[in-house]
């Protein structure tokens, strides 16, 4: 682990995350996250050396379903939640490659 | 009589004996919840013409006299459980107008039981919480003491309960989130084993962690509930194929020979003393039952808050970043894609949530996952190889459900650190995957508040956990202590 | 100073399967906006995941079929990145335990020679929705969202725009033998991506590599990397330093520009997949696909040359379409002259059925009654001129050959006496010619063989007619 957690630099990580936070909620989240990641150290007490990542948490494997075409929602049903639709289409603002 | 104040058991009798409709059932509901629930404020959403219109179904169909499980039982669901038609919130703006097109599995489940949907109740916004604090709608009292907490995330379905304003709830719980809430409000909450009921239709927040689980009133109610609930589901690839027994029948069995584990790490400092007395209590009144006590060691549980909210936090950044105002849900303009994520998310989450996405992400990011996210995971191994270990010296174990009662409103939620580790006792057993209830052991005496005790079982133990909770709720009478509503 | 180019190509490919990979919603290309959709691959609250598993056997079936080592354990990973194409914001794909590693694919060089073309990997992932701009605003079509994406990615072994796109071509042709993909690049079914670096010949370091997207055809791709190819190179010997960047090819300028670049390079934040269990493969698994395996091109194409004895390029042209080469083994089979059956089914049958706007499916003449034709011709019971007519008759009606002469009296008259008959009538009427040819004009033997057909109605048998004519012109 980093031994020095002061560096999270909240703004690129909100960026990461798409969500935009104002300089005062940034700030205040840094001091929280700071201790939050203090705390979490204490993990680097442990010696994991030897000991694999629980992958899941039920040891199932090849969980498969037929490849058979079933039918769809209804188109309306699916763009009444939708905030902006129009022939049939989710609308967002246009994407600038 | 009080229809409202019954069990499921005692409803259904009535039921199907005739006695009493299914709309006079909900009706009862729906007259207590108009009395009580203006200052509890358990339910975020209630369509009384549609409750009513349930139970007219019922009665015309004669479901509840079929014997069908649950006929005509009005059940209260947590928002954040897909309920086609109905919407879900999960108590946060971001999900503002989005309506449900399809139906939970359990939510089939129920349906096909014969059940009620009376409701939907409140919680900590997507689940991320242990007060209800976290709701972006509305703040839910708990019964005892309007000052406390409900716990959480499931506070609403707890104090739906407890105030007998459900007969018997729906929660979701990740690290505690069914049983703290449970056990700060005085009524069962179970946490299945991971993989026992389908999550097809919950809306995720830990994928690895999350479980729906049933609120009761009583251990052989919550018994029932997850009869009902459990079971494969091909749309869930992580629904365990493992046939359902019945919970139900065995109950009376008693626990004679039962080894109890008590681990030695959950009876530490800083527990509130009135806590430790009557869990304690409790044990010894699981021993005049005949079952032996046996001390157990689950060493790494000092580091399980840590675990939980790296790995908790990290899926969450992941599952909600769908919430985009693309799809459905709340959308606040902008110039660009881009522009329109940015404003939405940071509008639409609430401050708990967007911290947790922040710490998620962080773990998550390039150079950190080895440190935060990987390490995290490696001692999630380390906490289920100590929960595997104790199960061999012992058939169930105990501890309480929370280090305090109920606390008041505002009294942690400045601190996230002092928030995220009162879930101790309960986080574990989400990191290892067994299952878990807790049940009403006693109260603090000023205020008055309930005490929760746990009990933790093997993978698909349930069986087992649930007879000892029944038989000790069969030996105590704390059930008969209502709130003063 | 020399350069040599040195490419990598990263190819995605649509799995031909009846349901997506994550979801039961059909696959059907060109349906209506949003009507192949479900809560699942919309990413609405709730869903989750469930493994499609013919995607997967496809998946080993290429596997299979390139020589890769098909992974014992394979697992599922979420790549995080924001879209409005993405459902969930994250794509459900593979990261560090793919399920196919390693493998070749084999392609013709200059010279004749062989090359083999690494494979670094092949794995699955669920494809993303389409988006269509317009002024202000663009659509979303989540249609396409959660279609099974196989991608495969190639080593650095590629040298040249042609050995590209003979790559390329010969991963279409495994793919389409083993059902896994029609490869459909105009319906998006087969996508490309390329990272081109060029260096100095006999340096052993790589240049830096330029990644080149939005190539749409194969020649496309062949054009875009000479393209790009020459760019660094220019650069290179202006000594200026090559970007490492991310590249579009505009066919229709014949160039490649700098994409507007994303603030940050993309931090996917791949973790395990927590919805998704694990593939564990046995080798039981593998055996029940391994009988899938089709005849691969390159093997079909020997084995054409030599069981048929056709050329080449005979060979090549039929074993490039699985179902024309199926007709062409049916056809020829046990019939003496499989040569002629390919010389009829590359022009006549080829040209009858494009003119028909048919498939080879579709076409009239079953490969059964092709043979018989064939068959007829070289007995001596039709001549070839007449089976033109034959087959002409053949496709439009659809009965069989024998039939159709028999009905129309098409045989053709090998009886030496009949033909000898009409020779005398041919004499008998043209003396002029007769004497023309004996006076040394070969033109005047080929008049009298017309008439002598004509005469015949065309039926009798050319061979004979000639031989019986030279032999009485001569004779008297």
């Amino acid at each position: 682990m980093p031994e020095d957690t002061s560096k999270i630099d909240v703004a690129y990580v909100a960026y990461l995350a798409r969500m935009r936070l104002s300089v005062a909620e940034m700030a205040k989240m840094s001091a929280q996250l700071q201790e939050i990641l203090s705390y979490v150290a204490k993990l680097n007490e442990i010696d994991v050396s030897n000991v694999e990542p629980t992958a899941h948490a039920t040891p199932l494997s090849n969980v498969l379903r037929k490849d058979e075409a079933r039918p769809s929602v209804d188109t309306k049903k699916i763009l009444k939640n939708a905030p902006d639709s129009a022939r049939d289409l989710f609308i967002v603002p246009k994407i600038v490659e | 009589m009080s229809l409202h104040t019954l069990t499921i058991q005692q409803l259904r009798e009535k039921l199907r004996q005739g006695e009493v409709s299914a709309r006079e059932a909900t009706q009862a509901m729906l007259d207590r919840i108009n009395a009580v629930d203006g200052k509890i404020k358990a339910y975020l959403w209630l369509n009384p013409e549609d409750a009513l219109s349930q139970a007219d179904t019922i009665d015309r169909s004669g479901i509840a006299k079929d014997g069908k499980p649950l006929g005509g039982i009005p059940i209260a669901i947590k928002d954040v459980i897909n309920v086609e038609g109905q919407p879900c919130t999960c108590a946060s703006k971001i999900l503002n107008g989005y309506v449900s097109v399809y139906d939970a599995f359990v939510i089939k489940r129920l349906r096909e039981s014969g059940a009620l949907l009376l409701g939907r109740t409140n919680m900590d916004e997507f689940a991320m919480g242990s007060s209800t604090e976290n709701s972006s709608w509305d703040v839910t009292r708990n019964p005892w003491d309007f000052d406390r907490i409900p716990g959480g995330s499931s506070g609403g379905s707890a104090a739906a309960v407890a105030a007998d304003e459900a007969i018997a709830a729906l929660g979701s719980d990740t690290g505690g989130s069914i049983r703290q809430p449970a056990a700060v409000c005085g009524c069962v909450g179970l946490k299945p084993t991971y993989g026992r009921v389908s999550r097809y239709g919950l809306v995720a927040f830990a994928s690895s962690l999350d479980q729906i689980g049933p609120l009761t009133k009583t251990a052989a109610d919550a018994a029932l509930m997850l009869g009902v609930l459990a079971g494969h589901d091909a749309s869930d690839s992580t629904s365990v194929p493992q046939p359902v027994p019945d919970y139900t029948a065995p109950l009376d069995r008693g626990i004679k020979g039962l080894r109890v584990g008590l681990p030695k790490e959950y009876f530490i400092e800083g527990m509130d003393r009135e806590v430790e007395t009557a869990v304690r209590s409790a044990i010894q009144q699981l021993q005049s039952l005949g079952a032996e006590v046996v001390e157990i060691s689950l060493p790494h549980t000092d580091y399980a808050v840590a675990v939980y909210y790296l790995i908790a936090t990290a899926e969450a950044s992941a599952n909600l970043a769908r919430f985009d105002g693309v799809r459905y849900g709340l959308r606040v303009a902008g110039k660009d894609p881009i522009e329109m994520y940015g404003k939405t998310r940071g509008t639409g989450f609430g401050p708990e949530v967007k911290r947790r996405i922040i710490l998620g992400t962080y773990a998550l990011s390039a150079g950190y996952y080895d440190a935060y996210y990987l390490r995290a995971q490696k001692v999630r191994t380390l906490i289920r190889r100590d929960f595997e270990k104790a199960f061999v010296k012992c058939d169930v174990i105990v501890t309480p459900t929370s280090p305090t009662a109920a606390f008041k409103f505002g009294e942690k939620t400045e601190d996230p650190l002092q928030m995220y580790l009162s879930d101790i006792f309960t986080i574990s057993l989400n990191l290892a995957g067994n299952c878990g209830v807790s049940i009403p052991c006693g109260f603090t005496s000023n205020p008055k508040l309930p005490i929760g005790l746990q009990v933790l079982g093997k993978p698909f133990g349930e069986e087992i956990i649930l007879r000892v909770a029944h038989a000790y709720e069969q030996a105590t009478d704390w059930r008969k202590q209502r709130p003063n509503l | 100073m020399e350069y040599e180019a040195v490419i990598g190509l990263e190819v995605h490919v649509q799995l031909k399967t009846a349901s997506k990979m994550f979801c039961g919603c059909a696959t059907e290309f060109g349906a209506p906006p949003n009507t192949q959709v479900c809560p699942v691959c919309l990413g609405y609250p709730g869903v989750l995941p469930v493994m499609n598993e013919e995607a997967v056997r496809k998946t080993i079936l290429t596997g299979l079929m390139i020589d890769s080592e098909i992974s014992r354990f394979s697992k599922w990973d979420r790549k995080n990145y924001f879209y409005p194409d993405m459902p969930k914001n994250y794509q459900i794909s593979q990261y560090d335990l793919p399920l196919c590693r390693g493998g070749a694919v084999e392609i013709k060089v200059e010279g004749g020679r062989t090359k083999k073309i690494g494979i670094i990997r092949a794995h699955l992932e669920e494809d993303v929705a389409k988006n269509s701009h317009f002024e202000t605003t663009s659509g979303v079509d989540f249609n396409r969202a959660g279609v099974p994406l196989m991608e495969v990615v190639s080593a650095p072994h590629i040298n040249s725009p042609d050995e590209a796109f003979a790559y390329l071509t010969a991963l279409k042709e495994i793919l389409i033998s083993g059902v896994v993909s029609d490869c459909d690049m105009e319906k998006g079914q087969l996508r490309c991506d390329s990272n081109v670096s060029v260096r100095p010949v006999g340096q052993k370091a790589f240049g830096e590599k330029v990644e080149i997207k939005n190539m749409n055809t194969i020649s496309g791709v062949r054009r875009a990397l000479a393209y790009e190819i020459d760019r660094q190179i220019a650069a290179l010997t202006r000594n200026e330093k090559i970007q490492q960047e991310t590249r579009r090819w505009d066919d229709g300028t014949g160039k490649t520009f700098v994409m507007r670049t994303k603030e940050y390079a993309h931090d996917y934040r791949y973790f395990p997949e927590p919805d998704l269990m694990p593939v564990v493969m046995t080798d039981a698994m593998v055996g029940e696909i391994r009988k899938r395996l089709p005849e691969l091109p390159e093997t079909k194409r020997r084995r054409f040359v030599k069981q048929y004895g056709l050329p080449e390029y005979d060979a090549g042209l039929l074993v490039a379409d699985g179902a024309l080469a199926a007709y062409y083994e049916k056809a020829a089979a046990g019939v003496k002259n499989p040569k002629a059956i390919s010389n009829w089914v590359m022009t006549v049958l080829l040209g009858n059925v494009s003119a028909a706007k048919k498939t080879i499916a579709e076409c009239p003449i079953s490969p059964e009654q092709l043979g018989e034709l064939v068959s007829l011709v070289d007995g001596g019971q039709i001549s070839g001129k007449m089976a033109k007519d034959v087959f002409a008759e053949m496709f439009a009606t659809g009965k069989g050959a024998a039939v159709i002469v028999k009905e129309k009296g098409l045989a053709q008259i090998s009886d030496a006496g009949a033909v000898e008959a009409f020779v005398d009538l041919a004499i008998a009427a043209n003396p002029k010619s007769v004497s023309d040819f004996k006076a040394g004009n070969p033109a005047a033997l080929n008049f009298l063989k017309g008439q002598v057909m004509k005469h015949s109605k065309g039926k009798a048998n050319p061979q004979l007619v000639g031989e019986i004519l030279t032999r009485k012109l001569q004779g008297s």
